[in-house]
């Protein structure tokens, strides 16, 4: 092999390397490229929402073609969203509805589940396997004879019945028996040993050690019930009752006029606001929670 | 022990009398409704048992137009939005750096309420007397004419449902993928790598089959979901889609039991089982040609 020839290796070596770099570079960039113009679509309708909200009235019925950027920012809008229309009402009932949905349904699913994995009788695992059939059956079979059940009931615009219907989730129920299984035989044997009740088990041992399994039911609930439009749709037609999706069809259709979309997106933000904190604060949690049982479109 | 074998029913006792009012019950009822003819929802009376409701219902023309937009809205949005999602994901499980902030960025989606969003959409959409728009403003960059998308023609009308519902199924479909990415064994690729496979064939031959049966769940709930739209239509086009001509299987169902044309718990439900027979047979087309393709 001469010197001549080496050189003229060593050189295609580096040659092919640098193609190389420029082949990973420019895919790099393309991916990056790709994720940030994605990203941009996912923000732009929020950035779109909160620019829309701060300007004001007649500034933004003046842009024939909309500006995205506003000089003069007023929260004008916020206080309208507040006064000429009930959102604080809304904001309330929203508030009311998801707690006490949320609390009942926690109390029915613990229960539930520790029937189902602590507790010894007949039946057991039937009753189990028709719980988890009835997963199968879809929300739109069931909520017609729901809506006659509730009207019979004389329970339409009450919390009541706003709540009844969702406080049982068999998915959920099937989650904590899950976690609760597997806490050790031993400790209970212990608790027993101890002179512990079931109920009493249930309360100080079980539910702190299933917390963090408990936290992410309850974080998906909360989401479930502030996003929720379709049951309170039907069994609403007073607006003293409405919560924050049927607030936001009515806001639309007859209240601010049809118009003053400043006003409108204020009232989008306000309702919003809640489950994006919520999001940024547990977003680990939340994202955890979804990929192992949640769904949605 | 007799003690201890109450106990447990007397645990479940809730829950048991829970899903037996609002689930069990329900389930009953609605073919009870479906076939009894000419119910009377104020004097609880019906005038014979048979097919009529479903004989109604298929002939009624707001409802076959509700079969039509879901149908379209599955076919377009379903394929769309596994494919988008699985490109993402390949991205961002090949970078390091902002891995993290896209990722949550990405699921912010969500966490919204798709009304309030949609209401959002629907003024970037919307061409009124003092403005075209966000998007026709895109449009005419490029040098076309504006577009009334919200009470415009019926394609426009459609793009508009597609996009949005895709905008809001993203976030989870986008979740599921890059942890199942995640989660194919790095000895694979580095095997692939010794023996110069390409990156093609790697992701042929290794990712795809990998992560081949999350894409089918995906591809089940997607078409399940998709079968079930109707809140993000009410967010865009109001609450009375039969007149924007934008109606779905389940706006149907509601409309049928409530609001201007409602009272009709019989047609409601025969439209209900309707749209379940439709469900349950894709799913299973679904589970059997997964069957096939999948490997677990």
């Amino acid at each position: 092999m001469t010197a001549q020839n080496k050189q003229v290796t060593q050189d295609d070596l580096t040659r092919i390397e640098q193609r190389a770099r420029v082949k990973r570079v420019t895919g790099k960039s393309l991916t990056y490229l790709f994720l940030t113009v994605w990203g941009l679509l996912v923000l732009f309708p929020f950035y779109w929402m909160i620019l829309t909200s701060v300007k004001s009235y007649s500034a933004y019925n003046a842009e024939y073609t909309p500006k995205f950027w506003t000089a003069a920012p007023t929260l004008a809008n916020y206080k309208a969203a507040f006064t000429t229309v009930p959102l604080a009402k809304y904001f309330l009932n929203t508030l009311i509805f998801t707690v006490a949905t949320t609390a009942v349904m926690l109390i029915v699913v613990t229960l539930a589940a520790f029937a189902f994995s602590r507790l010894e009788f007949k039946g057991k695992n039937l009753v189990f396997t028709l719980f988890l059939a009835l997963m199968m059956i879809p929300n739109e079979l069931v909520i017609i004879t729901n809506f006659v059940t509730i009207t019979n009931w004389g329970m339409r615009n009450t919390f009541w019945g706003l709540i009844l219907p969702s406080v049982t989730s068999v998915f959920y129920i099937y989650l904590l028996k899950e976690n609760f299984a597997q806490i050790p035989d031993e400790l209970y044997k212990a608790a027993k040993v101890d002179g512990c009740s079931d109920f009493k088990y249930l309360t100080k041992v079980m539910i702190p050690i299933s917390a963090p399994t408990l936290v992410t039911v309850i974080i998906l609930k909360v989401i479930e019930c502030w996003n929720s439009y379709v049951w309170p749709r039907l069994i609403t037609d007073d607006p003293n009752y409405y919560l924050v999706s049927n607030g936001i069809q009515e806001i639309r259709e007859h209240g601010f006029g049809r118009q003053n979309i400043p006003a409108m997106m204020a009232a989008v933000v306000v309702i919003s606001v809640p489950l994006i904190i919520l999001f940024l604060i547990f977003h680990k949690k939340i994202m955890a929670g979804v990929s192992r049982g949640g769904t949605k479109g | 022990m007799k003690n201890s074998k109450l106990k447990g029913w007397l645990y479940l006792l809730p829950a048991i009398i829970f899903l037996g009012i609002f689930m069990v019950y329900p389930l009953v009822d609605v073919f009870v409704y479906a076939f009894q003819e000419g119910f009377n929802f104020a004097s609880q009376t019906y005038k014979g048992v048979g097919w009529f409701n479903f004989d109604y219902v298929l002939r009624d023309p707001y409802f076959l137009q509700a079969v039509k937009n879901t149908f379209i809205l599955v076919i377009i949005t379903v394929p769309v939005s596994t494919g988008l999602a699985l490109l993402i994901s390949l991205g961002l499980n090949s970078i390091k750096p902002l891995k993290n902030l896209f990722q949550t960025v990405y699921f912010l989606p969500y966490v919204t309420n798709t009304l309030a969003v949609g209401l959002v959409f629907m003024i970037l959409f919307k061409k009124t007397a003092y403005t075209d728009g966000l998007v026709n403003l895109i449009i005419n960059w490029f040098g076309s004419e504006s577009i009334d998308f919200i009470d415009g023609p019926y394609w426009a009308k459609m793009f508009v449902m597609c996009f949005y519902t895709v905008w809001v199924v993203m976030p989870f479909k986008i979740l599921i993928l890059t942890s199942a990415l995640a989660s194919v064994k790095q000895d694979y690729y580095n095997a692939a790598k010794i023996d110069g496979t390409s990156k093609g064939r790697i992701f042929r031959r290794i990712t795809l089959p990998m992560i081949s049966p999350m894409i089918f769940y995906l591809v089940i709930t997607g078409f399940i979901g998709a079968f079930k739209a109707y809140s993000d239509e009410v967010a865009i086009f109001g609450t009375d889609l039969n007149v924007a001509g934008m109606n779905t299987i389940v706006g149907y169902v509601y409309d049928m039991l409530y609001g201007d044309s409602g009272g009709y718990p019989s047609y409601a439900s025969a439209a209900a089982l309707i749209l379940f027979v439709i469900v349950l047979t894709i799913t299973v087309i679904n589970l059997m040609v997964s069957r096939k393709n999948v490997h677990y």
